[in-house]
């Protein structure tokens, strides 16, 4: 079976890696910067990325365009990400930090059922936009259209993530506030309508996500719990809290997932896992975490 | 640590004479209950089920509730025990009770490996390993079809004919079946009040408290952490093998990730680091979800909400308050 492997083939494996990291990209982010800022870990986020895949079939269905929905998505999954900050997260700040992940735990059960009474049980096929069908040359092979327009959506995603944090008062404010929420507090800055912000912009990129996954994989109403755990890896393996690590482990995690389904395909899914074990025997605190998170 | 705040009440506060006896007494207490619960609830199906889902949140609670390790991945313990149960009957056709206790050993070897890697990590990080070493465990069974079936699940032979101390029992009419897992289900009760009342289970209450301090003690915590996980192992895989006697297969479903949320559900509704709670919590769950089901498909969305709620008003849980108010 390895007699067929070309360099090529490899390099194309490589990219493939590469866009399929993307998704886990966005998923981890966002997951990144909730926990990083607010010290929730967030077990709905695979339904945000549900509700996100789910909105996109809704526009596409009602008559919209793809493009709308680019638009429509995070727009729509942001605003339930802030109703359920505002409603059910914010009274557990200062509780046990067990407390806003159990409850995240039972609104991922809630809003993964809400999605299966509205959109029934099976599966749904959802069709790659026009526009990007089809392979474009890329030097090493032809390589699917979508999937260069996934990654460009991710770049775009991460460099506006990265202006706003480092160049704006907003982002000055959240990673003040993560440092040390009581000081940014005492200076006058209203720490709940920030962190309010960040469940929101953190939610809508996971909505994001879960549009971008949809022509890849159709829309079902279990994408949300797989991808959860595949997301809480790359959240380990980067570091929690960190936004660099985030996009690193992802990108690793989708090559490790796409260079093992070219040598053995039923390894694939245990690659993911077992990536993770080797990086939290070798450096427990992940790729960019700082030492002692994990102990504490 | 993190679930210390809820639960801790210090002993010294415990006054009435009726209390202290009826802790001192627990597990007897408990047992009483257990042996008459066929005469409590509607049929005798559901209450073995809460026998074997009670099993299985007393393994989470020794961790979440005792150690304060808040686990994610306890279907692949909860599946080890199913599974290594029904491999041993179906593939090697041992004896009933031997599958038991393979199921049992199962479940204990899974957690002290998956514990080797996970117990590295702590809090809510702890959380996020084990639900992704148990969704490793959940695609490691998955492929290996020859051996456990793989999706389709794997099928065990029916209990049949079996012989207790000259007693030949009819091991698949529903109460005497019901009362061969109570059995079971009481030896392991008697087993973790042993372990709760030993210096281990001061070494537990000590980790959970201040794991510096207990470290300062001379508590070997990584130890106390890993032997905990691996119990907790033996305590579900018994629950799990129990579980495939019942039901005589293992689906793959008994893996997923629904599995291990559903001992978090359970022992949080009962009452975590109550010694009888997980009863509770197994009996209110399924009679919650047995009751709502008559009318829609949807009760996960019922329990989802219940369980919602208890995070964010009922934090003891039922069995929980019920101590707290009697302690009062």
């Amino acid at each position: 079976m390895l007699d067929g492997l070309t360099w090529d083939l490899v390099a194309l494996q490589l990219f493939t890696g590469l866009a399929l990291g993307a998704v886990y990209v966005l998923l981890a982010v966002g997951l990144s910067l909730i926990f990083g800022m607010l010290t929730v870990v967030n077990f709905a986020h695979g339904a945000f990325y549900l509700v996100g895949a789910y909105v996109g079939y809704e526009v596409l269905t009602l008559g919209g365009s793809f493009w709308l929905s680019l638009a429509v998505v995070p727009a729509a999954v942001g605003l339930l990400g802030l109703a359920v900050e505002r409603v059910l997260i914010r009274p557990l700040y200062g509780r046990s930090v067990d407390d806003p992940l159990l409850l995240t735990f039972g609104l991922g059960y809630v809003i993964t059922e809400l999605v299966r009474i509205a959109f029934g049980k099976s599966g749904l096929p959802f069709d790659t936009p026009d526009a990007l069908q089809g392979a474009a040359d890329i030097g090493i092979g032809f390589f699917p259209l979508y999937r260069l327009f996934v990654m460009a959506v991710t770049a775009a995603v991460l460099l506006a993530l990265w202006v706003a944090l480092e160049r704006t008062r907003f982002g000055l404010i959240i990673r003040a506030g993560a440092r040390d929420p009581v000081i940014v507090r005492v200076l006058g800055v209203d720490v709940a309508t920030v962190w309010l912000a960040v469940f929101g912009i953190g939610t809508a990129i996971a909505g994001l996500a879960g549009l971008m996954a949809a022509p890849l994989q159709g829309v079902a109403p279990e994408m949300g719990s797989t991808i959860l755990a595949e997301a809480f890896v790359v959240t380990v393996v980067g570091g929690m809290g960190s936004l660099a690590g985030a996009v690193a482990a992802g990108l690793v995690v989708g090559v490790v997932v796409s260079m093992t389904s070219l040598v053995a395909p039923e390894m694939a899914k245990v690659s993911i896992f077992a990536l993770m074990a080797v990086v939290l025997l070798v450096r427990p605190q992940g790729f960019f975490g700082r030492a002692g998170l994990m102990s504490g | 640590m993190a679930v210390s705040s809820i639960l801790a009440r210090p002993a010294a506060a415990v006054t009435s004479p009726w209390l202290l006896a009826a802790v001192r007494h627990r597990f007897l207490l408990a047992a009483a209950a257990l042996l008459l619960m066929p005469a409590l609830v509607p049929f005798t199906a559901l209450a073995t089920s809460i026998l074997v889902y009670g099993l299985y949140a007393v393994g989470f609670n020794l961790m979440f509730g005792y150690l304060g390790a808040l686990s994610f991945g306890h279907a692949a313990l909860f599946g080890a025990g199913a599974y290594g149960c029904g491999i041993v009957l179906a593939s090697l056709g041992w004896p009933w009770w031997l599958a038991l206790a393979a199921g049992t050993a199962s479940g204990f070897a899974m957690a002290a490996a998956l514990g080797t890697i996970a117990i590295r990590a702590r809090g809510i990080y702890f959380s996020m390993v084990t639900l992704a070493l148990a969704q490793c465990v959940y695609y490691a069974f998955y492929q290996a079809a020859g051996v456990t079936g793989g999706e389709n699940g794997l099928m065990l032979p029916a209990l049949g004919r079996i012989r207790v101390a000259g007693l030949a029992l009819d091991g698949d009419a529903p109460l005497t079946r019901y009362y061969i897992v109570a059995a079971f289900v009481i030896l392991a009760l008697f087993a973790l009040s042993r372990i709760l009342a030993s210096p281990f289970g001061a070494a537990l209450e000590a980790v959970r408290e201040n794991e510096a301090r207990a470290r300062a003690s001379g508590y070997d915590v990584a130890a106390t952490r890993l032997l905990a996980f691996a119990l907790s192992g033996a305590f579900c895989g018994l629950a799990g093998a129990l579980q495939a006697l019942q039901l005589s297969i293992v689906p793959i479903e008994t893996l997923s990730i629904d599995t291990s949320g559903l001992a978090v559900m359970m022992c949080l509704l009962g009452g975590a680091g109550t010694y009888f709670g997980p009863f509770v919590g197994a009996a209110a769950f399924l009679l919650l979800e047995a009751s709502v089901s008559v009318w829609t498909v949807h009760w996960q969305l019922a329990v989802g909400a219940v369980f919602v709620a208890c995070v964010l008003f009922f934090r003891r849980g039922l069995w929980g308050s019920v101590v707290a108010w009697v302690g009062r």
